[in-house]
């Protein structure tokens, strides 16, 4: 909503001096979002007076156009000499015709600036030295209109004639302060001069005028027949007025305050609606009474019906649908369009208003269905005052009446009524309690009265009819959140309230915080993608079939019908981030994510439960079996070089082995060791892909992508990949663990080579010996893989460094031999490994 | 050298000797050289060694009396040699420290940079305020019914914010299913699954079908607080957010509430952060603008108000005995003034540059 201050001041006696500015801040307090303050006409500045011309001549010129080169009287104190006018007078080029000797426009002279920093200078054009500017209204500011020049009434608002020299800013209505008003939803009524009148009035403690006077009479259909067949209409007045003269323009006082407004000046009696709506937040609807046929009903539409709307667009009708009917069918969608058979004409001279009141639900949706936001709907489906329908009505007549000569006739039409609005009670101390801030019972009253509730008070109760024009007034809070806005949410006390013990984060989300923090120093970088996903995707990925991760979550709305699914797997989304890293030159790469993918749930429907209660444990039980199922994944992608060359050393490519170590880092967060198992899974290279198992279960695999999905995706060659069940690790991590006994006596350290076949792995081996090694063994380490030299083909040796040591005696090396000798006659056994001589 | 020679345990022999030793410890200038000194004048086959050796043959009190030379002359020898070692060690230390001077300023890298992205360090930072104050973090799906998203909050049927310009379903419509546009319910599940009294903060990821420019992204996060307890207020609520403001951003940096409507606070406001930059110094003073605030001395933050009562009864909760407070607000935003980042699409990019720029803190 658009205010101009000038028409605000004509309804609530504002204090002398106040600017826009200032009331905005007042309103701001209240709680309306006042978005910003315009002050019209302040950029134009310098001589911009009142002229008249004298004389002028058409001068063709070689470019097709014809300019005029006009005498102009500015009055005595900017005229120059001329040897023609006694007075003295301008001389300036206009390209302009649109005027005649003796009318009177605005003529900026050179010092003069205008709307958009435009300075008037004297300049040399087309022969002559222009000595200004005769004036078009985008110049000056207040309107689009560039096809002519302003030709302004010889007097101004107030009767008095105009005279060359006098500041046009007021016949103009140059200067105003506009208030922009984002309205929330709660308050309909401040979509209206009316009303932002009242909340000033209010707030700034000054009286307020209401425009809308006259009482709803009852029921009385003498005028324009009407008849309501749906409770969605519960009222709708009609007023005829005839003999309006079609070729009156509108005045440029009330064009100005529409363009101020936010709208356009489209005809007078359109304009009218659209004034008064604007003033008192009715909007109206005027027919062209000979085109209406027969009695006006207002009921749902049936079906298969359509309608032109004013727009030329062929609607096609939803039995919800509120319409305006006459005998030709439907003539306007009730409260958000009106109809192309019956709108005004440049011929018309009868019109029947229309003022109605509509429910708003039905009106909001009207409008989405039909996606017909308008200035009517959008008071409509926030609420309009059923009770200014009337008065609306009269003062768009008397307008029609005044300014386009038309009769009001006597008889009118009012059917329906005003509803009745809903009571509440609270106690008093309410607001008190809820607010925080000590309110007395008086306070509260005098406040909900000031707001136009009816306040009964029965001890420490109040009851409270609220007034039509607050609809949004229905429960108890409601009637709180009125005295708290009335006294100002800046008064409020601000207290910390004291929270019982916490425990803390819980014990997931310390795993995963420490996870997070452990890949992050661990030389990882964490991005956020897109949740969404596509078939192609997984395609590429290789991702078979029968994979759980094909039972993907469609979207009915997706935002890009290229990645309809919600993802079952993060990588896509990093392959992706992979490329636009590489296409800006960030070619070292080690991206993770952690977050929820979506695997589809039972493909029931969630219930909706009533909201007068808690739902029952079957109802939100259905809920949660009808949702996707939704783990949260941490994955990770790598390429480039891990360690770039420098001079420690040479560079590392990053590859497999950091998707492993990016698993190892995660789990060692939570204190647990992944087992890794050779595997064949996609998106991953067949002979590098490990599966991750913690406690017997694969939590993720990890390794080098397979070289098609490589290809596929664009990624640089030997990319590495890494998806975890973050969940699932998180689940089987271990508890709370132990700390270790330190034994002070000295190690015993045994080297094992053993020679196995290329097929065994060595954590087989590792793990035999551990096993076979028993108590003693403190640690392991594998320092060397060796193939060639003695090592028969097909086979590899691996180097383990093994320490022993008890807690409570030193080792004989009998015991240390004992304990080596073990551990390799189980690898032998378990994994065929053969002890190799040094 | 003197070595096999009969010691000659006479005074001025000793006093030779002893003038050898020293002027051989001063003439040497390395340890090396310092070594063969001390073998040849303090070591077993030194003069005064094998003169302390033919001790033993002198008669009774010619033993007594050269044992005393003898030991004074081997004081001084070590002495002197002592101080030498001493001094020749404290020279070569030098030299080795000099020697041994390395470029500090030259790059070393244990591990690549990494980095927690910006948006996750911002959220567990103010999740890490409330968890102080004794609150605890409160998490929930992402695809969300719709009664929890929508109904519950009392956001009825017709809402606009219902249709699929603006949320996101899950197909197909009939399923009400939803991807969250608030982390709101995972407030109504802590109130459907919490023992009453209800102190949380919800942290996450949610979704609307928006445009995706410089201050739009579709998906993006929020952190959603919740009391339900007895006596609560609207002035409550003011303290919390007064108290977040001054964690996060400082002593003296408080909230304003300026009224507003949402459908499941009631009376509902919109919070204003005072600005942490120009402290509201900047308001009407052209000389000193200020980027952070544009000048108006606050930020907008958030959402907030007091919870409903028709919530609450969606939740089975008594709302004569208890009352409540719920406050919103997007993390990406915070980010933008807090850390001045310029595009919301940098942050769902992936671009490492991004993520790193913080240094893998929310300071």
């Amino acid at each position: 909503m658009r205010a101009p201050l000038s028409w605000l001041a004509e309804h609530v006696d504002l204090p002398d001096g106040l600017t826009g500015r200032a009331l905005g801040e007042v309103l701001i307090r209240a709680g309306l979002e006042v978005e910003r303050v315009e002050e019209l006409g302040s950029d134009v500045t310098g001589p911009v007076v009142v002229g008249r011309v004298l004389a002028y001549a058409d001068e063709p010129q070689k470019n097709g156009k014809t300019i005029r080169w006009v005498q102009v009287d500015v009055g005595p104190e900017h005229n120059e000499p001329h040897p023609d006018y006694p007075q003295g007078c301008r001389s300036v080029v206009c390209g302009a015709h649109n005027f005649a000797v003796g009318d009177l426009v605005v003529v900026s002279l050179p010092g003069a600036v205008l709307a958009g920093g435009f300075a008037i200078a004297a300049r040399k054009t087309y022969g002559h030295t222009s000595d200004g500017m005769i004036c078009a209204e985008d110049e000056l500011g207040i309107g689009h209109d560039h096809t002519g020049i302003i030709v302004l009434p010889p007097v101004d608002d107030h009767g008095r004639a105009l005279e060359p020299g006098d500041d046009p800013a007021g016949v103009l209505h140059l200067r105003d302060d506009v208030l922009e008003i984002d309205v929330s939803p709660d308050i309909g009524y401040c979509l209206s001069i009316r009303g932002l009148a009242r909340e000033a009035g209010q707030n700034l403690g000054v009286r307020f005028t209401d425009v809308v006077a006259r009482t709803t009479p009852t029921t009385r259909v003498d005028g324009y027949p009407v008849r309501l067949d749906d409770d969605a209409c519960p009222l709708f007045v009609a007023l005829g007025v005839s003999g309006i003269d079609p070729s009156r323009p509108t005045p440029r006082w009330m064009a100005r305050r529409l363009v101020m407004a936010g709208m356009r000046s489209i005809s007078l009696a359109v304009d009218i609606t659209n004034y008064v709506m604007l003033e008192t937040g009715q909007p109206l609807h005027a027919y062209d009474a000979s085109l209406l046929k027969g009695e006006i009903v207002v009921r749902k539409a049936r079906a298969g019906e359509s309608l032109v709307t004013l727009d030329d667009v062929t609607r096609a009708l939803d039995p919800d649908d509120l319409l305006i009917t006459d005998d030709t069918g439907p003539i306007g969608l009730a409260g958000v369009m009106g109809g192309q058979s019956t709108e005004l004409r440049e011929t018309t001279t009868e019109v029947v208003i229309e003022a109605a009141s509509f429910d708003p639900t039905t009106i909001s949706r009207t409008l989405r269905r039909h996606n017909l936001p308008s200035e009517a709907s959008k008071r409509f489906h926030r609420g309009v005052d059923p009770a200014a329908a009337y008065s609306a009505a009269h003062l768009a007549a008397r307008l029609l009446v005044e300014l386009a000569g038309g009769t009001l006739s006597a008889a009118e039409t009012v059917a329906g009524a005003v509803p009745a609005m809903p009571s509440q009670a609270i106690d008093a101390d309410l607001p008190s309690r809820i607010l925080g801030l000590p309110v007395s019972r008086e306070r509260v009253v005098e406040i909900l009265r000031a707001s136009g509730c009816d306040v009964e008070i029965d001890g420490d109760r109040l009851s409270m009819v609220p007034p039509t024009w607050r609809p949004d007034l229905r429960d108890p809070y409601d009637y709180v959140e009125e005295v708290g806005r009335k006294i100002g949410f800046d008064k409020l006390p601000s207290i910390v309230p004291p929270a019982p013990v916490g425990r803390g984060l819980t014990a997931d989300q310390r795993a995963r915080r420490a996870i997070g923090s452990r890949v992050a120093a661990g030389g990882f970088v964490e991005v956020l993608t897109f949740p969404f996903a596509s078939v192609e995707d997984l395609d590429r990925m290789g991702v078979p079939d029968d994979d759980r991760r094909r039972a993907l979550v469609r979207l009915a709305n997706p935002l890009a019908e290229t990645a309809p699914f919600l993802r079952t797997s993060i990588l896509p989304g990093l392959f992706a981030a992979v490329g636009r890293n590489t296409s800006r030159g960030n070619d070292d790469l080690a991206l993770y994510e952690a977050g929820r993918v979506f695997f589809a749930g039972s493909g029931a429907a969630t219930p909706i439960p009533s909201v007068a209660g808690r739902p029952s444990a079957d109802e939100l039980a259905a809920i949660e079996a009808a949702l996707p199922v939704q783990p949260r994944h941490l994955a990770a992608v790598l390429c480039g070089q891990w360690r770039r060359a420098g001079w420690q050393g040479e560079a590392v490519e990053a590859g497999w082995a950091q998707s492993f170590a990016f698993a190892d880092q995660a789990a060692a967060a939570l204190g647990a060791t992944l087992e890794r198992r050779p595997a064949d899974q996609a998106p991953w290279h067949p002979g590098r892909c490990a599966a991750l198992v913690l406690g017997g279960e694969v939590v993720g695999h990890a390794g080098e992508l397979h070289p098609a999905v490589v290809r596929a995706f664009g990624l640089p060659a030997r990319t590495a990949a890494v998806e975890l069940d973050l969940d699932a690790l998180v689940r089987l991590a271990p508890g709370t663990g132990s700390i270790l006994p330190v034994s002070g006596h000295p190690v015993a350290k045994e080297d094992v080579a053993l020679v196995v076949a290329d097929g065994v792995g060595a954590g087989d081996v590792r793990q035999a010996l551990v096993e076979g090694a028993g108590d003693l063994l403190e640690s392991i380490s594998l320092f060397d893989v060796f193939t060639g030299g003695q090592v028969p083909p097909g086979h590899r040796s691996l180097a383990f460094a093994l320490r022993f040591r008890a807690p409570d005696r030193t080792l004989t090396d009998a015991e240390t031999a004992a304990a080596r000798d073990a551990a390799v006659s189980l690898a032998a056994e378990r994994c065929g490994a053969v002890l190799r001589d040094f | 050298m003197p070595g096999d020679q009969p010691a000659d345990l006479s005074q001025t022999a000793i006093d030779a000797v002893v003038a050898d030793a020293l002027a051989a410890f001063a003439a040497a200038s390395t340890s090396a050289e310092l070594k063969e000194a001390r073998l040849a004048h303090a070591g077993e086959r030194s003069p005064l060694a094998l003169a302390n050796r033919a001790i033993g043959t002198l008669p009774g009190p010619e033993r007594k009396d050269a044992g005393q030379r003898l030991g004074a002359a081997r004081a001084a020898v070590n002495a002197a040699l002592a101080e030498r070692e001493a001094g020749i060690g404290a020279a070569e230390l030098t030299q080795r420290l000099a020697a041994e001077r390395m470029d500090v300023t030259l790059p070393v890298e244990l591990a690549p940079e990494g980095a927690p992205h910006p948006i996750t360090a911002l959220m567990d930072l103010m999740g890490d305020v409330f968890v102080a104050m004794g609150w605890e973090i409160a998490e929930g799906p992402e695809a969300e019914g719709e009664w929890l998203n929508f109904d519950a909050l009392n956001i009825g049927p017709d809402h606009p914010a219902r249709g699929t310009t603006d949320t996101l379903f899950v197909a197909p419509l009939e399923n009400h299913i939803v991807l969250r546009t608030h982390t709101s319910p995972v407030q109504i599940r802590s109130m459907l699954d919490r023992p009453l009294p209800i102190y949380v903060v919800c942290p996450g990821k949610v979704y609307r079908a928006d445009e995706f420019d410089a201050t739009h992204v579709p998906v993006f996060h929020q952190i959603e607080g919740l009391v339900v307890d007895k006596g609560i207020s609207l002035a409550h609520l003011k303290g919390t957010l007064d108290h977040l403001a001054r964690s996060m951003f400082g002593d003296g940096i408080e909230t304003r509430m300026r009224p507003h409507y949402f459908p499941f606070t009631e009376p509902s406001a919109e919070v204003d952060l005072k600005c942490f930059v120009c402290r509201g110094e900047s308001v009407g003073n052209p000389d000193a603008p200020c980027r952070t605030c544009k000048s108006q001395g606050w930020i907008e933050w958030g959402g907030c108000g007091v919870v409903n009562p028709r919530v609450l009864a969606a939740c089975g909760i008594d709302t004569d005995t208890y009352s409540g407070f719920a406050f919103g607000m997007g993390i990406e935003r915070t980010l933008m003034f807090r850390n001045n980042a310029a595009d919301m699409r940098d942050m769902v990019e992936g671009d490492v540059r991004f993520s790193r720029s913080l240094k893998g803190m929310a300071r």
